[in-house]
């Protein structure tokens, strides 16, 4: 969609087109016109996305150390590297809307935009590397499908190319669960262990039920979102009870049972009470994961610095002539 | 092809599996987001070459995972502690060159680490690059990257000459031109960062081929304590 905006068109024709290829499934690129709303939704969805992936690269390097084999150590040390590169993506999608990703980084620092609660959960045995892999990557996976097809190009574009790395890792979690459900009874019972303790902040990383959900509503009638919080909560349900099945793993949910009429699994109460108190920064890992995180940026300032030092010292006007503009 | 020296295999396997697991230290704490991807990237170039060496002489897990630091035969050079990034910069910039000098060399020759040097040059022309061109930033960056990148390229100093210690089993290796070649690329990449080469001793008397010997610095211990820790709870397991 390409809309001209000359000062002459209202308000209310410029919405009434951008309602019109919303409705008809178009994209919205960066120089259309767009409600400031819109923007500012897309900016902290955005942003929040890409702050998850530079967070969450810390629960797994946690481990890129310990790696109990060199193949397992290539593959998370990889996965790393591709969440870095998610990151970067995000960022630059964020950016077509106006934003700076310094000005982004400042918010995750200072608290003023957040990140997936997941992350504040700490990985305290290997088999953390694959629950992380299987549950909270597919759980990623079935919130980001979709979003392939968001109405906002850059961003539904960028999905498309994490979505099939995300998927990759998926595999790969599921495959080293795999590997240690069948191995020693230790190893069993550390994979059993991680999966308890990962299943409920999974089913969490859905977001508040639809009930009492803040941004869902207006966002579905943009197409930025296309299903409630509560139907993909039920649709990675449905997916993973028969895959902890095949793993030989049980999940930590008395309630859980298939409902025929529905159609779907039933499954026991979030604890809404906990996922609340993540979220204000109360979790296990919250303080360490954005100290963490401050501390690389502040340790990198001088190196920042001394890129842009050299850069001004060695660029001539005539090598970049925008730059004497 | 003529058999695989286990001696250079293991010299050669454990420069690249010591330095990728430094590298590795990194993730989630480096500069800039471009960093993360790159110093991953090369991390993962050397662990796969760690992989295919150790793979030539033995069983790879067994032998990252189950000798003690008195059988590694890497250079001390490369089990140095990161450090800042001046300091991991410094390393790298030493040791890539070294490295893709060396494969260069092992690459136009037709012994057995022909086919894995052919592509580990390519590779280690990548880190070279991305040695060399944060050298020069750091170094004609800020008064305060020069004088952190300065203190680095001095702390290094005295790990370097170890590089030029005859590796057994690769006959068609003149170390002492390789050192030339090495010395004259890496002093004019100091030279354009407006650095100094150091003027101490590029190894000191008592530890001159120590690594390759099994004789380490005291950091090298603790960093396997840490990599070997899971594998060796668990004897025999499969991962």
């Amino acid at each position: 969609m390409t809309t001209a905006a000359p000062e002459t068109v209202d308000t209310a024709t410029l919405e009434a087109v951008f309602e019109a290829a919303v409705a008809a499934d178009e994209r919205i690129e960066p120089r259309d016109w767009m409600p400031d709303a819109y923007r500012a939704t897309l900016v902290r969805q955005i942003a929040q996305h890409a702050h998850s992936e530079i967070i969450g690269m810390q629960p797994e390097a946690n481990w890129i150390t310990r790696a109990p084999s060199l193949r397992r150590k290539a593959i998370l040390m990889a996965k790393v590297q591709d969440e870095a590169g998610h990151g970067l993506y995000l960022y630059s999608a964020a950016e077509t809307l106006g934003v700076g990703r310094d000005e982004l980084l400042d918010k995750l620092h200072s608290g003023r935009q957040k990140y997936s609660s997941i992350f504040n959960y700490p990985t305290l045995t290997w088999a953390d590397v694959g629950a992380i892999g299987w549950l909270v990557d597919g759980a990623a996976i079935t919130n980001q499908v979709p979003l392939c097809r968001c109405s906002y190009g850059p961003y539904a574009r960028a999905m498309v190319r994490v979505c099939k790395e995300e998927s990759f890792h998926q595999r790969q979690g599921y495959e080293l669960l795999l590997a240690l459900s069948r191995g020693t009874e230790a190893q069993h019972a550390m994979a059993q262990d991680a999966v308890d303790r990962w299943w409920w902040p999974s089913l969490m990383m859905f977001g508040p039920p639809d009930g009492e959900s803040a941004h869902s509503a207006q966002s579905m009638a943009w197409k930025i979102k296309r299903h409630s919080n509560d139907e993909l909560r039920q649709r990675f349900v449905d997916i993973c009870v028969p895959q902890a099945e095949s793993l030989g793993l049980t999940l930590p949910d008395p309630g859980l049972r298939w409902n025929e009429e529905r159609g779907h699994h039933d499954f026991g109460p979030i604890d809404w009470d906990e996922f609340h108190q993540v979220l204000r920064g109360n979790g296990p890992c919250n303080e360490q994961r954005l100290a963490r995180r401050r501390k690389a940026h502040e340790d990198g300032a001088w190196v920042r610095e001394a890129a842009l030092a050299h850069a001004a010292k060695h660029t001539t006007p005539t090598e970049h002539p925008e730059a004497s503009a | 092809m003529n058999a695989v020296p286990p001696t250079a295999a293991l010299a050669l396997g454990d420069d690249a599996l010591v330095l990728s697991h430094r590298l590795g230290e990194w993730a989630g704490r480096a500069p800039v987001l471009e960093e993360e991807v790159a110093l991953a990237n090369i991390a993962l170039d050397l662990l796969g070459q760690a992989r295919t060496l150790l793979s030539l002489t033995g069983d790879e897990d067994e032998l990252a995972y189950l000798r003690d630091e008195r059988a590694f035969r890497n250079v001390q050079l490369v089990e140095q502690p990161n450090g800042d990034f001046a300091a991991t910069i410094a390393r790298q910039l030493c040791f890539s060159t070294y490295q893709h000098l060396l494969y260069g060399r092992l690459a136009d020759g037709d012994g057995p680490f022909a086919p894995l040097a052919a592509k580990a040059v390519k590779e280690t022309a990548y880190h070279r690059d991305h040695a060399e061109q944060w050298t020069l930033r750091l170094g004609d960056g800020t008064p305060e990257s020069h004088g952190r990148m300065q203190r680095a390229v001095d702390g290094l100093w005295r790990y370097t000459g170890e590089l030029f210690q005859p590796v057994e089993g690769l006959p068609e290796i003149d170390w002492p031109a390789l050192r030339d070649a090495w010395t004259a690329l890496v002093t004019d990449t100091l030279q354009q960062a407006t650095l100094e080469t150091p003027a101490g001793p590029q190894s000191a008397a008592w530890a001159a081929g120590a690594g390759r010997q099994g004789v380490h610095t005291e950091p090298f211990g603790r960093m396997l304590a840490e990599m070997q820790h899971l594998h060796r709870s668990h004897p025999g397991a499969t991962w």
